[in-house]
């Protein structure tokens, strides 16, 4: 299953690249010109951004470095004990919503410490490979087109956040305790 | 929401420094932060404006509208406020199946190019998200991944045994939070469109 599906990966963006312009010339549009007018708005959609980003990055910043995280951390972990859920993965959960690249960085030292293979290096992994940036999602997608009331979506996107944690911990308990 | 959440992060951040006698990493985690997000956004130009090119290409062809037929009912039950040919349907299949793939680097311009166009679908005030808005970014940051190529790569690198053993635990779980996303979007969407619900 694996190979098949890394193979489409390759191919997919190539392949797209190759029918989107054919398929637009058999339509007879001038391909240059539509791409062209297309891109004319890359620019001003990304640095739009900006503001957004900004802010949310930095909050997320502050609230890291001075240590506010951990005490977060220690408050949720007799909560998630209940679970099963081990203390040595709770800064990842926490993070992951938060930070992309945090999440990675802490994913990483786990799998250094304690091996790929180990019990945690599964968990990890997992959980990495599942939830994306939920914030960072939010803030630059709504922050493209302006949006700074956004209602319920915080709600959904967390609690998918944490029915996936839920799962994450399930699935690799089943498999490999 | 999101006012407090983020006057939370700073204030409860800020406070904790000073407790911990740290009050001097709190300029520096803002600088890094603000130099952070501007990198970001910067690094977001090429991609963007690449992928934008291809989506006019892609809708002057036909190709959306074609693509978005196929799989019209499943659109329809997920984004009923937004019609069938429109151009938001042709990038939120591009974008679900750029993730699908773990294809981050088409996933984000693609979403990005959906949200402009529901915006223009936006009847009501522009600064607050619609439902179909709501929507698309529940299955985004919930969506089914394949390959999590970036954490196959650090096990390989740390000598798994077997690195993708991890693609069947993470679509278990990503499947269930997927699922869980679209439930908690479609109760809370009927529960604020409710007349006289106070949108916060």
């Amino acid at each position: 299953m694996y190979p098949v599906i890394n193979e489409i990966s390759r191919w997919a963006i190539p392949f797209i690249l190759l029918v989107v312009p054919l398929a637009a010339m058999v339509r007879g549009v001038k391909v240059f010109e539509a791409f062209v007018e297309g891109a004319e708005k890359g620019f001003s959609t990304a640095v739009k951004t900006i503001p957004y980003l900004v802010a949310m990055m930095v909050a997320i910043n502050i609230f890291r470095a001075s240590g506010a995280m951990e005490i977060l951390v220690s408050a949720l972990s007799p909560a998630l004990g209940l679970v099963g859920f081990p203390a040595e993965l709770l800064p990842h959960a926490v993070m992951r919503p938060l930070s992309g690249g945090a999440a990675l960085g802490i994913a990483t030292d786990v799998i250094a410490v304690h091996g790929p293979d180990s019990f945690l290096g599964r968990l990890v992994s997992t959980m990495q490979g599942t939830s994306d940036t939920t914030f960072y999602v939010l803030t630059l997608y709504f922050g493209s087109v302006g949006i700074t009331r956004y209602r319920y979506a915080v709600y959904s996107g967390l609690a998918a956040d944490f029915t996936t944690l839920l799962a994450s911990v399930y699935i690799v308990n089943a498999l490999y305790k | 929401m999101v006012n407090a959440l983020w006057l939370g992060m700073m204030v409860f951040g800020i406070l904790a420094a000073a407790a911990g006698g740290n009050i001097e990493a709190v300029t520096r985690a803002a600088l890094d932060g603000a130099n952070n997000a501007v990198k970001t956004s910067l690094g977001l130009i090429a991609i963007i404006t690449f992928w934008l090119g291809i989506m006019k290409l892609a809708e002057e062809a036909g190709l959306i509208s074609l693509i978005s037929g196929l799989i019209a009912p499943v659109m329809r039950f997920l984004f009923p406020d937004i019609p069938r040919d429109h151009p938001a349907m042709g990038a939120i299949i591009m974008n679900i199946s750029a993730n699908i793939l773990g294809l981050g680097n088409a996933a984000t311009p693609m979403g990005l190019i959906a949200m402009q166009e529901m915006q223009k679908l936006n009847r009501g005030d522009k600064k607050t998200a619609t439902a179909s808005m709501c929507t698309f970014l529940a299955l985004n940051t919930s969506c089914i991944t394949l390959i999590p190529s970036t954490i196959i790569g650090i096990r390989v690198m740390h000598g798994s045994a077997d690195p993708t053993e991890v693609v069947g635990t993470t679509i278990f779980a990503t499947a269930c939070g997927m699922t869980v996303a679209v439930a908690v979007d479609r109760v809370l969407r009927t529960v604020y469109s409710r007349p006289g619900r106070y949108q916060p």
